[in-house]
Formats: C-alpha cells, sequence, structure tokens
C-alpha cells in the first residue's frame, strides 16, 4: 500500500514545507476533569468511572481545579495570555467511546493563547509561536477484539473501557510553522521534546508516550517554492514517539512531494502513521468529516481567574527548559558535545538529581550516558526507569572513590542493585565484593607473583616500572578482581625497590 | 373521599407530627387512593407503593422515638418521573429508558428523603419533558382532573394532575419552558418555577441545561413554599446552582401581604389570542391585588414577542445534544444487537424506535441549529435575544417589585387537539417562557374558572432572580382574599373523581 515518494533533497528544492503541531497531554491530576473519579494508568477496565464519566442520565459535569491551573501555568510557561473569560464548548460526535456523544473542550474562547515557545535544532534557536492552548477531557478506549490488525476494520466485536474517559487533557495548538525548510521535521521534534521537558519541570503530566499521556497530531502541507499560499494540509495522528514524529513528517513530506510533482493533488485527509514500516496510510477524509456542532457548554460557568490568581500561578513556574541547561552546563563543566549527549538521552534531570546527592559532574555523566545508558537501552525504557536511582548512583560512585569497589566491581554492584538486591552497600556485603585491602593478604599475592615471574621482576628491579602492569595483572587475577590495581602497583613497587 | 386526602401538606406533617395520624396512615390513604383512579388519571408512571410504606414506618418510628422531624416529615409526595431515584426507575416517559434504575439520587429526590418526605412514586410527562400536554408520553396521556377529556398541561402534567386527583398531596415538578407553571394553571394548583440555580439539577435529566429547573407543586401556597425551602439550597455537584442562602420562602407564604408592593401588568402578555375567560379572571385578579393595597401599573417588555421563536431554537439546540448520550450502548433501550449490525447501526436503530415524534423533532431542529453554516443565524441571534428578554426584565424590575401576566393563553384543551399543530401546542407556553429564558422566579397561582368552560384559570407572577419570596407574597395574598371570596379554596369546587374512575 506504499505511495510513491520524492527524494528529499529534491523536495527541499522545490517546496517549502508548513507544518501544524497539536499536541495532546493528559494531566496527572489525581481526579477526571469532571468528576472525582481517580485517573491512574493501567487500571482493571471500568473501575475508575461514576455516573458523571459515563454521561448518566441527570449526572453534571464540575471543572477539576487543579486541572484549571495546570492549563494555566502551561499556558504562562508557553508565553500566552491567559484568558479572563473562557468557556468551555461541546463538541458533538457519535462514537461508543466518547459517553455523552460529546466531548466537553473548548473553542473559540481556550484559557490560553498567543504565545511562543524557543526550540533549539543544532545550536540554532527557532521560535515555534503558540496559537492556544485549551481544557478538554479525553474519551474511553475501545478494544476491538476478532481483526488481523486490532482496528475496527474486520472485527467481530469491540469492549469498551471508559476508564480514560474524563482525564484532563490539555491540547496545546501551534500557529503554523514556516520558513523551517529542510529542519522542519528535527523542528517538529525538538518542540514535542522541549514540551515534554517543559511538562516534565512543570510537574503536570507524566509526559509519556508510550503510554499516550503525550500524543502528537502533524499537520504538513508543502508551498511551492517562493509561494505564500498554504497548500492542502494533511494530518497524521498516532505519532507516540519523539523520533516518530520526525520520521512522520519527513515521510508526508516526500508524499505530498510526489503528488504534486506528478501533477496531482492533497486530499485533506487524517493519516495514520506506521512506526513499524515507517509509511502512513489515509484515515478519513476531512471532507466528509462531521460537523461538530460546537456551542458553548451550558451545564458549566465560564471559567474567569482573576488577575491576581494569574500572577500567583506565574510566580510557580519553574525556570525555563532552556535556560535551566544553559546554567547547568555551567555549574556541571560540561563541553558543548557533552551536554548535547546528555541532553539527546533525556540525561538532564537524572544527573541533576545524582549531583545533588552527592555525586561529581563527570562521574554522575559517565555513569548514565555509559552503564546505565547501555542497560536502559537493552531494557528500551527511559534512564529514569533503569531500576536504579540518582541517589543510589550517587552512593555507588562514593564506594568507588573510597576504593571499596573498583569499575569492574562496580558493575556487579550495578546487577545487584537492579536485580533488587538492595542499595549499592547491601549489594558489596551481600555479594562480597568489596575489594581487598588487606596489605598482608596482598604482599602475599604480590610476593607470589613475583616468585613466579622473576625475569619481569628483574625488569622492574632495573628501573622498568612500566612492566608492572604484568605483575598486576597476575595479582588481580588471584584476587578475582577483588583488588584496588592501584594499591597493588604501590605495593609491587615497593617489594622491588 | 378520605379527609386525610383532602388535607393540606402542612396539616399532614403537624398532625403526623403530634401524633394525631401516622405516616403510615397518610400514605395508605393516598396509595388507595392511587390505586381507585389512576386508571383513570395516568398520572404515575410507576407507584412504589412497598417502599413508600417502608418509608412512612421509618418516619413514623423516629417520631416515636421522640426525634425533632420537619415540618413535611411523613408527608407523601409525588415525583416527576425525570429526577433520579434508586428505588424506581427513571424512564422520562421514554421508551428508550424503559425501566432504567438510576444508581443514583438525584439532589432533590436527597433532600426530599432527608426531609423525611414519602415518595410514592413516578409522575407521568411529556416525553423527556418536551409537550405542553402529556399527550407525548410514550405510555400514554394524564387526564385533566376537572375534566377527563382535557389535558393536564405538561411537561408536568402527572405532577399536577397527582394534587386535584388528591392522590399526592405535594409533588415536584419541572420547568423548562413552563412545564410547572402551566401544568399548575389548568389544574387549578400552584406550581413554582424557582430562580434558575435555585434548586440542584443534578439527577434531573436534562432537556436543555441552561433552562431547566425543578420546583414545587402544592394545592395551596404554604404548602409550596415549605416543600420549596426543603428542596432548594447550594449543590456542588451542579455548577450552575447559586451558592447563596435560600429566599425566605416559608416567611413570604406565611405572611401574604401585598401592600405597597409596585406589580406590573406585562402589556404584552395578554389581549388578542387570549380567551376572554382567561383574559377575565387575569383582570379580576389584578383588581384585586390593587384592592390589596398594591400599586399596579403597566410595564412594555417588547422583546418578549419574540420569546417563543427563540425559545424554539436553544431549547432544541441543547436538547440535541443532550439527549445524544442515549445511544444503547452504557444503558436503556438496545434495538438490533443481534451481532449483525455494527455499533453506528445499533444506536441509530435505537434511537429511531426508543424516541418519540416530538423528540425527534426537536432533535432534528437543534441539530439544524447548531450547524456549520447556520449557527450564527439561528443559536447566536437566539441568543441575542434571550439577552434583550433578560434586559427587558431588569428595566421592568426596576420599576416594579414584580410582573404578573396569565399563565396561558387559554384554559386547558380537549386531549387529541393539539397534537397535529406543533405550533399551537408550544403557544401554551406564550407566557411561561420569558421568566424560562431569564433565569428569573416565577409562578402560577389559581384565580378561579374561566366563565364559558368552567375550567381553571391560572396568575403568573414574575419576580427577579433570587427573590423567589415574593411570588410567595403575593400567591398567599391572593389565595387568602379568593378563599374568603369562594368559601374555601378552588380545588373543592372540582367534582371529585369517583372510585370508579368516573367524574361524579
Amino acid at each position: 500500500m506504499s505511495e510513491p515518494v520524492l527524494d528529499y533533497d529534491q523536495v527541499l528544492a522545490n517546496f517549502d514545507p508548513v507544518l501544524g503541531l497539536e499536541v495532546h497531554v493528559e494531566l496527572n491530576t489525581a481526579s477526571k476533569m469532571f468528576c472525582g473519579c481517580a485517573t491512574g494508568f493501567g487500571a482493571e477496565p471500568n473501575t475508575q468511572v461514576c455516573p458523571v464519566c459515563l454521561g448518566l442520565p441527570g449526572s453534571l459535569p464540575v471543572v477539576n481545579q487543579t486541572a484549571v491551573e495546570s492549563a494555566m501555568r502551561i499556558g504562562l510557561a508557553l508565553n500566552c495570555s491567559i484568558a479572563a473569560y473562557s468557556r468551555f464548548a461541546r463538541k458533538n460526535y457519535f462514537y461508543p467511546d466518547q459517553p455523552k456523544n460529546y466531548q466537553i473542550s473548548q473553542y473559540d474562547e481556550p484559557i490560553a493563547y498567543d504565545g511562543y515557545a524557543d526550540v533549539d535544532v543544532d545550536g540554532e534557536v527557532f521560535r515555534v509561536e503558540i496559537e492556544r492552548a485549551h481544557m478538554e477531557e479525553d474519551t474511553g478506549k475501545s478494544l476491538h477484539v476478532g481483526g488481523a490488525t486490532g482496528r475496527i476494520h474486520g472485527a467481530s466485536h469491540s469492549l469498551l473501557d471508559y476508564n480514560r474517559a474524563g482525564v484532563p487533557l490539555i491540547e496545546i495548538v501551534t500557529k503554523p510553522i514556516v520558513g523551517a525548510g529542510e529542519k522542519a521535521p528535527q523542528i517538529a521534534r525538538a518542540y514535542v521534546a522541549m514540551l515534554r521537558d517543559l511538562l516534565r519541570a512543570l510537574g503536570v503530566s507524566d509526559v509519556r508516550m508510550e503510554q499516550g499521556s503525550l500524543r502528537c497530531d502533524a499537520n504538513v502541507s508543502l508551498m511551492p517554492k517562493g509561494s505564500t499560499t498554504f497548500g492542502t494540509r494533511t494530518e497524521t495522528k498516532n505519532v507516540n514517539s519523539l523520533r516518530s514524529v520526525e520520521r512522520a513528517i519527513r515521510y508526508e513530506m516526500t508524499r505530498h512531494a510526489a503528488v504534486l510533482t506528478s501533477g496531482g493533488s492533497i486530499v485533506q485527509e487524517t493519516r495514520h502513521w506506521h512506526e513499524d514500516t515507517g509509511i502512513t496510510t489515509s484515515g478519513r477524509s476531512k471532507e466528509e468529516a462531521e460537523d461538530y456542532r460546537y456551542f458553548p457548554e451550558p451545564d458549566l460557568a465560564p471559567v474567569t481567574p482573576a488577575a491576581a490568581w494569574v500572577e500567583q500561578l506565574r510566580a510557580t513556574l519553574p525556570e525555563p527548559p532552556a535556560e535551566k541547561r544553559k546554567r547547568l552546563q555551567a555549574e556541571w563543566g560540561y563541553s558543548d558535545p557533552e551536554m548535547r549527549d546528555v541532553i539527546s538521552v533525556g540525561a538532564v534531570e537524572v544527573i541533576e538529581e545524582t549531583i545533588a546527592a552527592g555525586c561529581g559532574a563527570q562521574a554522575a555523566r559517565k555513569w548514565w550516558l555509559g552503564e546505565l545508558g547501555r542497560r536502559a537501552s537493552e531494557q528500551g525504557v527511559d534512564l529514569a526507569e533503569v531500576g536504579m536511582t540518582p541517589a543510589q548512583v550517587a552512593q555507588l560512585q562514593g564506594l568507588v572513590e573510597a576504593k571499596l569497589v573498583n569499575d569492574k566491581l562496580a558493575r556487579q554492584v550495578i546487577d545487584g542493585v537492579l536485580a533488587g538486591e538492595g542499595e549499592p552497600k547491601e549489594v558489596v556485603d551481600a555479594r562480597g565484593l568489596a575489594v581487598v585491602s588487606d596489605d598482608g593478604a596482598l604482599t602475599a599475592a604480590v610476593d607470589e607473583a613475583i616468585a613466579a615471574n622473576p625475569e619481569v621482576a628483574e625488569k622492574i628491579r632495573g628501573g622498568k616500572v612500566q612492566a608492572a602492569g604484568a605483575l598486576i595483572g597476575q595479582v588481580m587475577k588471584a584476587m578475582r578482581g577483588q583488588a584496588d590495581a592501584g594499591r597493588v602497583r604501590e605495593i609491587i613497587l615497593e617489594r622491588l625497590s | 373521599m378520605d379527609q386525610l386526602l383532602t388535607t393540606n401538606a402542612a396539616q399532614l406533617g403537624a398532625a403526623i407530627g403530634a401524633g394525631t395520624t401516622s405516616s403510615e396512615e397518610v400514605t395508605r390513604a393516598h396509595l388507595d387512593r392511587v390505586e381507585a383512579v389512576d386508571d383513570t388519571v395516568n398520572a404515575f408512571l410507576h407507584v412504589a407503593g412497598d417502599e413508600a410504606i417502608a418509608q412512612a414506618r421509618a418516619v413514623d418510628a423516629k417520631i416515636a422515638a421522640g426525634e425533632k422531624l420537619g415540618p413535611l416529615a411523613g408527608v407523601p409526595l409525588a415525583l416527576k418521573d425525570i429526577l433520579t431515584w434508586t428505588k424506581a426507575p427513571t424512564t422520562c416517559a421514554s421508551r428508550i429508558l424503559e425501566g432504567w434504575i438510576p444508581p443514583y439520587d438525584s439532589g432533590v429526590t436527597e433532600r426530599l428523603l432527608a426531609a423525611d418526605i414519602v415518595i410514592l412514586g413516578k409522575t407521568n410527562l411529556d416525553e423527556f419533558a418536551m409537550g405542553s400536554s402529556t399527550e407525548n408520553s410514550a405510555y400514554g396521556p394524564t387526564r385533566n382532573p376537572w375534566a377527563t377529556d382535557r389535558i393536564p398541561g405538561g411537561s408536568g402534567g402527572g405532577s399536577a394532575a397527582a394534587l386535584v386527583a388528591f392522590e399526592a398531596p405535594l409533588s415536584i415538578g419541572t420547568d423548562t419552558g413552563g412545564s410547572i407553571r402551566q401544568p399548575a394553571s389548568v389544574t387549578g394548583t400552584v406550581g413554582i418555577k424557582p430562580t434558575y440555580g435555585g434548586v440542584s439539577r443534578y439527577g434531573l435529566v436534562s432537556l436543555a441545561s441552561s433552562l431547566d429547573q425543578a420546583g414545587p407543586c402544592a394545592r395551596s401556597v404554604l404548602d409550596a413554599a415549605l416543600l420549596h425551602e426543603v428542596i432548594a439550597g447550594h449543590d456542588h455537584r451542579d455548577s450552575t446552582s447559586i451558592d447563596q442562602a435560600v429566599p425566605a420562602v416559608v416567611d413570604a407564604a406565611r405572611n401574604g401581604d401585598v401592600s405597597g408592593m409596585k406589580i406590573g401588568v406585562v402589556r404584552e402578555l395578554g389581549g388578542e389570542g387570549y380567551n376572554p375567560g382567561v383574559q377575565q379572571r387575569f383582570d379580576e385578579a389584578v383588581a384585586l391585588l390593587t384592592r390589596l393595597g398594591a400599586e399596579v401599573v403597566e410595564v412594555s417588555c417588547p422583546n418578549f414577542d419574540h420569546a417563543l421563536a427563540a425559545y424554539y431554537l436553544i431549547q432544541p439546540s441543547e436538547t440535541s445534544s443532550n439527549l445524544a448520550k442515549f445511544d444503547a450502548m452504557r444503558f436503556g433501550l438496545r434495538i438490533g444487537d443481534d451481532g449483525t449490525h455494527s455499533a453506528e447501526k445499533v444506536m441509530a436503530m435505537t434511537r429511531g424506535a426508543g424516541f418519540g415524534r416530538e423528540v425527534k423533532r426537536r432533535i432534528i431542529l437543534g441539530t439544524y441549529a447548531l450547524s456549520s453554516g447556520y449557527y450564527d443565524a439561528y443559536y447566536g441571534t437566539a441568543q441575542k435575544i434571550r439577552t434583550l428578554i433578560t434586559a427587558d426584565f431588569t428595566a421592568a424590575f426596576e420599576q416594579c417589585d414584580v410582573l404578573v401576566s396569565p399563565t396561558t393563553p387559554t384554559t386547558a384543551f380537549r386531549i387529541g387537539e393539539r397534537v397535529n399543530d406543533p405550533v399551537a401546542m408550544y403557544k401554551a407556553d406564550l407566557c411561561t417562557i420569558p421568566s424560562s429564558m431569564a433565569g428569573n422566579a416565577a409562578a402560577s397561582f389559581p384565580i378561579g374558572l374561566a366563565p364559558e368552560d368552567g375550567l381553571p384559570v391560572g396568575l403568573q407572577v414574575m419576580a427577579p432572580p433570587m427573590a423567589d419570596d415574593r411570588l410567595y407574597r403575593v400567591g398567599a395574598a391572593v389565595e387568602a382574599a379568593l378563599a374568603e371570596q369562594w368559601g374555601g379554596p378552588l380545588w373543592q369546587q372540582i367534582t371529585p373523581l369517583t372510585t370508579e374512575g368516573a367524574q361524579a
């Protein structure tokens, strides 16, 4: 079902891309947007529901104050104006996982509007203008059973889980992103990454793309080079990782270009992104899309935040991620390439916490980008979920610096921590991993090595100190690695002086 | 007829509290009456006899134990079948909700039970409260006890008819465009639409969210006030509920005095198109108010002329959205679920079979009015008119304490007379719609029988938002003066239904 695409360089030679990004953020409030039900991810189906979020007759919504605060803080962090008068509106459409067959959303009176955010791509700053950020409720989930693809097509029946129905969402919509040229896909990715970091710093969302708490829809269109009239756009949904954002946009640009170059025209439609094959396929056409019949939600009063409340919330904003990174880089003394690596693997927060727990900056970077980074990518999880906390990493580094373990033993300590054997110190004790610091035992081992290698010993006595390496290796082997190589070297040189 | 049936709620409550009768005795008398006459009247969709007796016994036990209860403790009441109650089905008189037992009590139901009021059952209405005659009920029309070939008004015809069939001394209605007041008018009873936001809408199945308001229905002004006090007050589960003290309605009902009050007669609500007998009784009521010491002036509210048209855009628009949830997925009727139809088709088949003609008419009307390209012309314009109507009220209330008009242009019309003429049906709410649109308080009080047909006529009184007490002042004054004139309340002039259901 693959469609023709044009080479990316050719796309750029002939067209300018225009992007528009709609990001849905699930807030991490304890309760839902309009009722008191819990919001936890992964509960038994239909256990976090009540008359309100099931849309039972007679039930009425009540706005979650914390969600409104989160929406306002997000708006402020994106340099938006906060509306003094904002209303909810009903978006009417029938779908089984939409309990009331309308979604309470916001239409022409959003809580936050006209903002911007700066993103950094290869050291170049690009400003993304924000159109609006508005509040709405999530839908339930449909599980289509019996078909080959898990889609409704071909399914024998569907199961409905309303646990997610009514979970608060913030939709953040950009203004058209023009002038990005070849960097358009990267800018989109950097924008979503920036939002993820910002939302995490605000503490308003879990921002787990893989769990759907951060979802991106990408609008893409092309206009002939030199033109200022936007082309017909497509909206690609289901883009659920940073890498996919970049790939999906790049793919759509090449597909659009192929259609336009061959004299065709783009159909305004929804496209579905397929992570596995790296292509998009046609969804429903927008031409036959529903008329949502938006109108002000009569069950809810307007949201009219007092100026003092807005200022109070502004004062709670965290340091902007970009500024924070600059400050941290200076504090930590990382080179530009070092910092870029740290950012690209999402290690800023864990390193910050590790350093706060007493670890040196370079050591913290070494652990998180080295041993722990490797294990996180093996497990396919974020660093924060690798199974070792920043405090534990700092403790491990303390053991290394106290020469209780060496680097090789430290890796075994990590194995132990990840296996759930406790804190690094407990693992060292339980597994007997501490280096032998008893000089008597080490001296005996050194003497044995000298006796077994008289010619090497002779070279060292003769001043060829670098030959000591061979003896150190012998001793370490005899000690099964549990010795401090530096101390072994000292003893060898003492004995042969 | 058992004297317990014709005793007002305030006196029943006092007698039960004093131990001269019991709630069980009173409740049984009313259940027996329902059993005897409701085949004719059809005021009830569901009678919860066992539950009512159990409630009554619980109240009697509390009284026996010396507990101090409220003034209506132990008094039976009929609940309009659009408010949820876990002990009986809530059908909204629709096939689509047939047999649906809600898992929660409405805010109104909770307050009734907390006041130890005994709920007898659920009353009939036009399907989803859309209508002015109760003929749109999927379970057959309710008949007017004054003349059983006549409509009892609507949508709350069941709640009004139950009062003058002596099946209940109290009932709860809901009013979106007149559904408490117009039935009160044509049945010669008292019906109050409190200020919008005065009574919780939680558990009131929405017809039009911005207009719906539950309120008290009774045979006397004081009974209505006592019930008003029970059900009113802030509810955090309803965002449109007003967080203010309930107006002093009981005090006002006990001290009906209009001397010095300034009362405005709305020029636009009267004259041509009004039955002569209705106009005559209204003019007499105005003269009576003058005699009682009120200063009566004429006021003009020019935008009221557009109220009906605007209402029939706003109400159907909200309804088209509110009724979307009836889709067979989670509750209620389900048609076509035989494994051969898609969910979308099951929704369509269920809605096609489950909704009646008037409901479908308004869903189609509202869907159209909200559609892209028509929104501004219809819904948008209607909202502007709504603002102008509110402004007319504000200006009028600067001159007057209350406004008055006939409640409805005619007396009870015959069953079947207007079923094929929706606009004629809608005109029954001509006078009641403006207060619904503005959200202010309004009521209907009986002011006599029209000379030409001997059927009841109602006086509508309209008061500013949260000045509901003024309604009761006027109502109590009129009630007392007319009772003196007639030698008792209007309902004494009714020919009671015999237990065979015939008019005696």
